[in-house]
C-alpha cells in the first residue's frame, strides 16, 4: 500500500525539519520526504493541506488495564483511545493483575496488542516479583519477551539492599530501571500535596520530602551502580533540582513528567474535585512552574499522559476514597501544544518530548520520519479547537481533570505502519 | 469555583463549611438562634412549628451520640420528623457505595440530611449528588469541617463577650486532625476577630497553618497571654501510636489546660471545649468545672444554633 501525504507541514524533531513537504509511504515505511521516489504510484492520497504531519506520539506511561482490570478498561478501548490521540507507541507500567513479572504475561499482552493493530505496545517489566520489592524478576527472560525496561510502577521498594541489587543486575545486563520516587512512610495515607489546600480541606498530605528523600536514595545508588535510571512522574521543584544536579554530575538519569502536572496544581482541587486525585499529587503553583521550566531546559526529558483509566464508580466517592488517576491518551498532544504555546517553545522542541525523546528512553527505532523509518504518523490540525467532553472520549476511563477545558489541536489521521488506524469524523 | 453551599440568590442551600460563608449569614444564624432561647432562662428552648411536615434524616457514617442527639433535639424542637440512621460501616461493608446510600435516602423523601462521615469532603460530595430540593448539613467530615460546632462556639463567644472585633482567641491542641479547629478558624476570621492563635507542638499543626490567618505558638505561657477566649481541642488516643506525641502525661504537662496555665489568660477569659473531654489529658477537671468554663452552656446553645441552621436552610431556599 503506497500512501502519499500531500501538502502538509512536516514537523520532525529528529531531522530538525519544520516545513511544508510531501511524505511518501511505501511498504509500511517512509520512502521519501519531499519529492516522490522513482516510480511511486499512490494507492491512497491524504490531503494534509493546512495540517501538521508529525511522527506518531510515543507515550511512556499508559495503563491499558489488562490483564486483571478489564472492568476499568480493555486493551481495545484504550488502544482506540491511543489511535484517536495520535499515539502510535506506548509503554505500559507493570502494575496489572497479575503484574508483568512473567514472560508469558508479557508475550500474551504483546500478542493481544498486535492483533488489535492500533498501536505498538512496549511493556515495562516488573523489577521485583509481584512488585513486592523482595525478589528480582528474571529480567533477561522478560527482556527477551519484549520488556523495554524494569519498574516498580507505584509499588514501594523500601528495602534499599534490594534496590541496590536490582540496579546492579540491571546495569550488568544493560537494562534501564524506571522508578517513581516516593518514600512510602512519609506518603502513608496521603492523598494530596502537603500544602495549603490539604491544610484547608483537611486532606492527609504527602510532603515534597517524600519525593526528594526517595530521589536522593535512587540517585546515590544509580551513581554507585552505573545503571541507567529513569525517574517517572517527577512532581516537585526540589525534585527537579536534585535531577538537574545529578545530570550535571554525569549520573545516567533521565526523567519524565505527567501532562497533568504541567498544567494543574493543588489549587485545582477546589472543593474536593476527585478528578484531581492523582499520583503523585498535584503540587503547588511554584512546583508546577519549576516542572514547566525544567521541561523547557531539558532537565525533564519527556512528557507522558500517565493514562490511568478508572471506572466511574471508583471516582464517585469523597476525594480521599476516590481512586486516583485520570484518562489521558487523547489529551497528550493538545496539552503538549498548550504548554508549547504558553511557554513559547518552538514546536520542534516541544514535540521532541513526545516523539524522539521517549523513543530514546525506550530504546526503540520510532519517533521520527526519516527515510526507512516505520510509517507511524500523526496528522493533526493545529488550529482546531475543541472542548473536552468525557462522553466523547474513546477511553473507557471518562475521568479527567480537564473536563470542559478548551483544547487547541485535533488529530485528523493516525497511521500505524503505513495504515490508517484512525480518521477523525 | 462556585460556592457550593449557596443558592443562586445567595441564600444558604447547604451548610458544609464555615469557609467562605458570608458574615451576614453567620450573623443571621446567631440572631435566629437567640430567638429560640428563652429571654429569662437561657436553658429553656421553645418548641416552634417551623419545620412541621418536614423530615430530617440524621445520616451518621461515623459513630456519634452527642452530636446526633443535639441535632435530633433541634429538629424535634422545630416540629420536624426525625429519622436516625447509624450507617456506621454496615452498608459500606455490604458493598453499598456512599452514592447508593444517598440515592436510597433521597428516594425516602427527606427534606434535610445531617451527615457525618470519616472522609474529608464527604458532605460536599453528598451535597453535589442529592436532589436539588434537599438540604445537607455537615455534622463533621474527616478532618475538614464541623460548621455547626463552630457556629455554636461563635454563639457562645458572642453571649459572653458581646463583640468579636476586640478579641484574642486561642485554639489549643490537635489542630492537624481537627475539623472543629478548621471551622472555628474560618468562623472567627469571618466575624472579624483580629487575633486568632493556635497553640500546639509542631506534630499537631498542619503545614502552612499560618496561611489560614492564625498566629502560631508552641508554648502555652506565650500563647495564652492576654487571650479572651480559650478553645480547647480533644486529643485522640491514637496520636500516641502515630508518633505525634510521646505520651498523654507529657502532653498534659505541656499543653493541658490547668488553673496555673489559665492564669496567663485575661482574668475574665472563658474556656470552651467541643466535647467529649479527656480530663487529665487536654484539660484539668478544676478548669473544666471551674468558674471560667462555659462548656455546658455550649451544649445548650448548640441546640438553638442547630435549630437556627435548619430554619435558615428551609427559609433560605425560598428566597
Amino acid at each position: 500500500m503506497n500512501i502519499h501525504i500531500k501538502n502538509g507541514r512536516v514537523i520532525d524533531p529528529k531531522n530538525q525539519l519544520d516545513a511544508q513537504r510531501d511524505v511518501y509511504i511505501v511498504d509500511r515505511r517512509i520512502a521519501a520526504v519531499g519529492s516522490a521516489p522513482q516510480g511511486f504510484v499512490a494507492d491512497q492520497v491524504i490531503d494534509a493541506t493546512g495540517l501538521c504531519v508529525m511522527p506518531g506520539l510515543i507515550d511512556i506511561a499508559a495503563r491499558l488495564r489488562e490483564p486483571g482490570f478489564e472492568y476499568k478498561a480493555t486493551l481495545e478501548s484504550e488502544m482506540n483511545a491511543a489511535a484517536a490521540g495520535g499515539v502510535t507507541s506506548l509503554a505500559c507500567p507493570p502494575d496489572t493483575d497479575p503484574p508483568l513479572d512473567e514472560p508469558g504475561l508479557v508475550e500474551m499482552l504483546k500478542h493481544r496488542a498486535r492483533n488489535l493493530n492500533l498501536a505498538r505496545v512496549f511493556p515495562i517489566g516488573a523489577l521485583t516479583y509481584g512488585l513486592k520489592g523482595l525478589e528480582l524478576t528474571e529480567m533477561i527472560e522478560l527482556s527477551e519477551a519484549g520488556c523495554k525496561a524494569f519498574s516498580q510502577a507505584d509499588a514501594p521498594l523500601t528495602d534499599t539492599r534490594v534496590l541496590l541489587r536490582a540496579m546492579q543486575y540491571a546495569a550488568t545486563m544493560g537494562y534501564s530501571v524506571w522508578l517513581r520516587p516516593q518514600d512510602s512512610f512519609l506518603a502513608k495515607n496521603g492523598v494530596a500535596h502537603d500544602g495549603i489546600v490539604a491544610t484547608r480541606c483537611g486532606l492527609a498530605g504527602i510532603p515534597v520530602s517524600a519525593e526528594t528523600i526517595a530521589l536522593a536514595t535512587m540517585l546515590t545508588l544509580a551513581k554507585d551502580t552505573g545503571v541507567a535510571l529513569h525517574i517517572c512522574r517527577i512532581s516537585s521543584a526540589a525534585g527537579v533540582e536534585l535531577i538537574r544536579a545529578a545530570k550535571q554530575q554525569g549520573i545516567k538519569v533521565s526523567c519524565d513528567v505527567a501532562m497533568n502536572h504541567l498544567h494543574l496544581s493543588e489549587m485545582d482541587i477546589g472543593f474536593f474535585d476527585a478528578n484531581c486525585h492523582l499520583v503523585p499529587p498535584l503540587r503547588s503553583l511554584r512546583d508546577r512552574d519549576a516542572l514547566r521550566a525544567a521541561l523547557h531546559d531539558g532537565t525533564i526529558d519527556a512528557i507522558c499522559s500517565d493514562h490511568t483509566p478508572v471506572d466511574e464508580d471508583a471516582k464517585l466517592s469523597p476525594f480521599s476514597d476516590a481512586e486516583a488517576g485520570a484518562t489521558g491518551l487523547e489529551l497528550l498532544l493538545p496539552l503538549t501544544l498548550k504548554w508549547a504555546a504558553q511557554a513559547g517553545v518552538p514546536l520542534l522542541d516541544a514535540l521532541a518530548r513526545v516523539t524522539l525523546q521517549p523513543a530514546q528512553l525506550l530504546g526503540i527505532a520510532m519517533g521520527h520520519l526519516s527515510v526507512g523509518a516505520h510509517a507511524d504518523v500523526c496528522i493533526f490540525d493545529i488550529d482546531a479547537s475543541w472542548r473536552v467532553q468525557p462522553s466523547a472520549l474513546k477511553s473507557q476511563g471518562k475521568n479527567t481533570p480537564f473536563n470542559g477545558y478548551e483544547m487547541q489541536g485535533k488529530v485528523r489521521y493516525t497511521l500505524l505502519a503505513g495504515e490508517v488506524v484512525y480518521q477523525a469524523q | 469555583m462556585n460556592n457550593p453551599q449557596l443558592n443562586r440568590d445567595g441564600g444558604l442551600q447547604h451548610l458544609l463549611t464555615t469557609e467562605g460563608l458570608p458574615a451576614r449569614i453567620v450573623r443571621d444564624i446567631l440572631d435566629t438562634a437567640a430567638t429560640f432561647l428563652d429571654e429569662n432562662s437561657s436553658k429553656d428552648i421553645k418548641k416552634v412549628p417551623l419545620l412541621q411536615g418536614k423530615s430530617v434524616f440524621n445520616v451518621f457514617f461515623e459513630n456519634s451520640t452527642r452530636t446526633r442527639t443535639t441535632f435530633e433535639i433541634a429538629a424535634k424542637k422545630l416540629s420536624a420528623d426525625v429519622v436516625n440512621l447509624n450507617i456506621g460501616s454496615s452498608s459500606t461493608s455490604k458493598g453499598e457505595t456512599l452514592l447508593d446510600t444517598v440515592d436510597n435516602l433521597c428516594a425516602m423523601h427527606a427534606d434535610m440530611f445531617v451527615v457525618r462521615h470519616a472522609s474529608s469532603g464527604a458532605a460536599h460530595f453528598i451535597a453535589q449528588h442529592v436532589a436539588p430540593e434537599i438540604h445537607v448539613i455537615n455534622a463533621g467530615d474527616g478532618r475538614h469541617a464541623h460548621p455547626t460546632q463552630a457556629l455554636l462556639d461563635m454563639y457562645t463567644i458572642r453571649h459572653y463577650k458581646k463583640e468579636f472585633h476586640n478579641l484574642r482567641v486561642a485554639i489549643v491542641g490537635d489542630v492537624l486532625h481537627s475539623r472543629v479547629a478548621r471551622s472555628q478558624i474560618h468562623a472567627l476570621t469571618t466575624l472579624g476577630v483580629p487575633e486568632v492563635r493556635v497553640i500546639a507542638p509542631k506534630t499537631l499543626l498542619p503545614t502552612m497553618v499560618e496561611n489560614l490567618g492564625v498566629r502560631v505558638f508552641h508554648d502555652m505561657a506565650e500563647g495564652l497571654k492576654d487571650v479572651d477566649v480559650i478553645l480547647m481541642l480533644r486529643l485522640q488516643n491514637e496520636r500516641m501510636q502515630g508518633a505525634a506525641l510521646p505520651s498523654a502525661q507529657e502532653y498534659f504537662k505541656n499543653y493541658g489546660l490547668t488553673e496555673e496555665k489559665l492564669a496567663y489568660a485575661k482574668a475574665d477569659a472563658i474556656v470552651m471545649h467541643p466535647g467529649p473531654m479527656n480530663r487529665g489529658v487536654e484539660i484539668d477537671s478544676h478548669v473544666a468545672d471551674g468558674a471560667q468554663s462555659v462548656i455546658l452552656a455550649q451544649v445548650t446553645f448548640g441546640i438553638a444554633v442547630r435549630m437556627a441552621v435548619m430554619a435558615t436552610l428551609v427559609g433560605g431556599s425560598k428566597r
